[in-house]
């Protein structure tokens, strides 16, 4: 590990200002002084937020409110969260372990960086870790790799199974840098590679997620995140779904989609949605919106399977939800 | 057994005599040190670029930027200087000498180094020293009360929880967070809640059976 100093603000005005030149915030640590160990993240100052005042878990008439800092086991377990947004609960308990989960922050888990094997291999090339420098995985190893929101720079997949749940249920994320705050919707706050997969995501420099916001939902107790991976438990996605379906006697009243492990960011589906509303609910019905989930798919020479097993992850989402199994 | 599970999961068969597998492991260490072939590697083993190794003190050149830190590690108030990269793992095992917390991937991928903080079960090897300021660590060694094994402890070696002993210590940190937790409600919710410690042995349904069996006498116990 390289070198860094060391500083711990107060709040959130001083942790901009204490920001400088390769920065990096640590909250939680599970992903930064791992790749840190790795090298691939080398930051020369390292600004602990771990004593700033984001915190807390609200359920209000406009949604959920989550505090940055708020520790992934803690929200799993809230009990507003489990009953109302059930989604979220169900995807970060799916998430890492239980250590992990005591450690990792909300915040950080919407930061956490690709598990492409090239991008953490500091002797190979990677356009995310140094851009311009290729990308193997094209032509290399790439049965985990993404079918969405590819680019011929880079086709990781985004590993948060928590910004899939939260993208479904059109969240927000809360951006502060000094006395300044922005609201981003999350999946805008997403970028895909295009040419530059080294630019993750919105964020500024210096600029921290302060908080989660989850607009009301009332359906969304009827709502579940199915994770398909090569193990049972403590394994990143091949393919996931996080899903809200409101239903109105046989009928789908409404519905939220967006899928994991096939994206270069979490994969909003509101083609599939459009296709769900109004339709009996049935396995025919839930076969043909899938469809529409791999459309303009680039499947590599290893995960082609990943075109077929994403749909069938949604149908069996579908058919739980709908109560048909 | 007066000795309690750690103590003797780290000695070697031998250690009767006086001498632990770590003595030993030194004195073989300083042994090929003075041979002149082992000397290029004895080179190359101190620093890169002037950076100390993980695991090591500090070297020459790092000293200005020593942290002071205060925690309190198995109820014991302790005072370190550390440079900032040092993780908890390594402050635990090498500075303050308690080597029951192991040292397995050091990547948080198989929960050797399970310890808690203020209570809750964390890995040591993605926490830098410096996070832990002020906050009270558990480990391994804090867990019996004298020669009392923890319930946990006690329940690891009734239901032979364990082969080789390697991630004993993590599993134990980490299935005495299970059972405080409350997920022992069914066989598959342990497994589930103890995915992040990995035993290459494949003692997971003697373990599953202790952490029931501890469950049950720590409930009765109160």
């Amino acid at each position: 590990m390289r070198t860094f100093t060391y500083k711990v603000p107060s709040s959130i005005w001083q942790a901009t200002s204490d920001f400088g030149q390769n920065s990096d915030f640590l909250a939680g640590g599970t992903t930064l002084i791992d790749l840190m160990k790795l090298e691939v993240m080398t930051p020369s100052q390292l600004v602990d937020i771990n004593r700033l005042p984001m915190r807390g878990i609200e359920l209000a008439s406009d949604g959920l409110r989550i505090g940055a800092l708020e520790k992934m086991s803690d929200v799993a377990e809230n009990q507003e969260v489990v009953a109302n947004y059930p989604v979220i609960s169900q995807a970060l308990l799916k998430s890492a372990s239980a250590q992990l989960r005591n450690m990792a922050s909300m915040g950080g888990n919407l930061l956490q960086r690709t598990r492409c094997g090239y991008f953490r291999e500091v002797s190979t090339p990677c356009n995310k870790r140094q851009p311009g420098s290729g990308c193997p995985a094209i032509d290399g190893w790439n049965r985990t790799h993404a079918i969405l929101g590819t680019s011929s720079s880079c086709v990781a997949t985004h590993p948060s199974d928590l910004a899939v749940a939260l993208v479904a249920l059109d969240a927000s994320i809360l951006l502060q840098s000094g006395n300044n705050d922005r609201l981003v919707k999350l999946d805008d706050f997403y970028h895909v590679p295009g040419e530059t997969p080294d630019k993750e995501n919105q964020l500024k420099p210096g600029e921290l997620i302060t908080e989660i916001r989850v607009p009301r939902l009332p359906w969304a107790q009827r709502s579940a995140y199915l994770k398909i991976r090569d193990r049972e438990s403590y394994e990143f996605a091949l393919t996931s779904v996080a899903m809200a379906l409101d239903v109105d006697a046989n009928n789908v009243r409404d519905a939220r989609v967006a899928v994991g492990g096939v994206g270069t960011k979490p994969w909003n589906l509101p083609k599939v949605r459009d296709a769900l509303i109004g339709m009996p609910l049935n396995q025919q019905t839930f076969e043909a919106a899938a469809k529409l989930a791999t459309e303009g798919a680039k499947p590599l020479r290893h995960n082609a399977f990943k075109v077929e097993l994403v749909q069938r992850t949604i149908v069996r989402a579908l058919m739980n939800l709908g109560g048909l199994v | 057994m007066s000795r309690n599970l750690n103590d003797s999961s780290d000695l070697p068969p031998d250690a009767q005599a006086g001498s632990s597998r770590r003595q030993f492991i030194s004195r073989l260490a300083a042994i090929s040190a003075s041979l002149s072939v082992a000397a290029p590697l004895a080179r190359s083993a101190t620093t890169t670029e002037g950076t100390a190794l993980e695991g090591e003190s500090p070297k020459k050149g790092t000293e200005g930027s020593l942290v002071e830190i205060n925690f309190k590690v198995n109820g014991r108030p302790q005072k370190l200087e550390v440079d900032p990269r040092v993780t908890l793992l390594d402050a635990i095992r090498d500075r303050l000498d308690l080597t029951g917390t192991k040292k397995g991937c050091d990547r948080g991928a198989c929960g050797a180094c399970t310890v808690h903080i203020n209570g809750r079960r964390v890995l040591s090897c993605l926490t830098l020293a410096l996070m832990a300021q002020g906050e009270e660590i558990t480990t391994i060694e804090g867990l019996a009360k004298g020669d009392d094994l923890h319930p946990v402890q006690a329940a690891f070696v009734g239901c032979d929880g364990f082969q080789c002993g390697y991630c004993t210590p993590g599993q134990i940190m980490s299935a005495v967070g299970c059972i405080n937790e409350g997920h022992i409600r069914s066989d598959t919710e342990i497994q589930e809640f103890m995915s992040g410690n990995l035993c290459r042995c494949g003692a997971y349904p003697n373990i599953v059976d202790a952490i029931k069996m501890a469950a049950g006498q720590m409930k009765a116990g109160g």
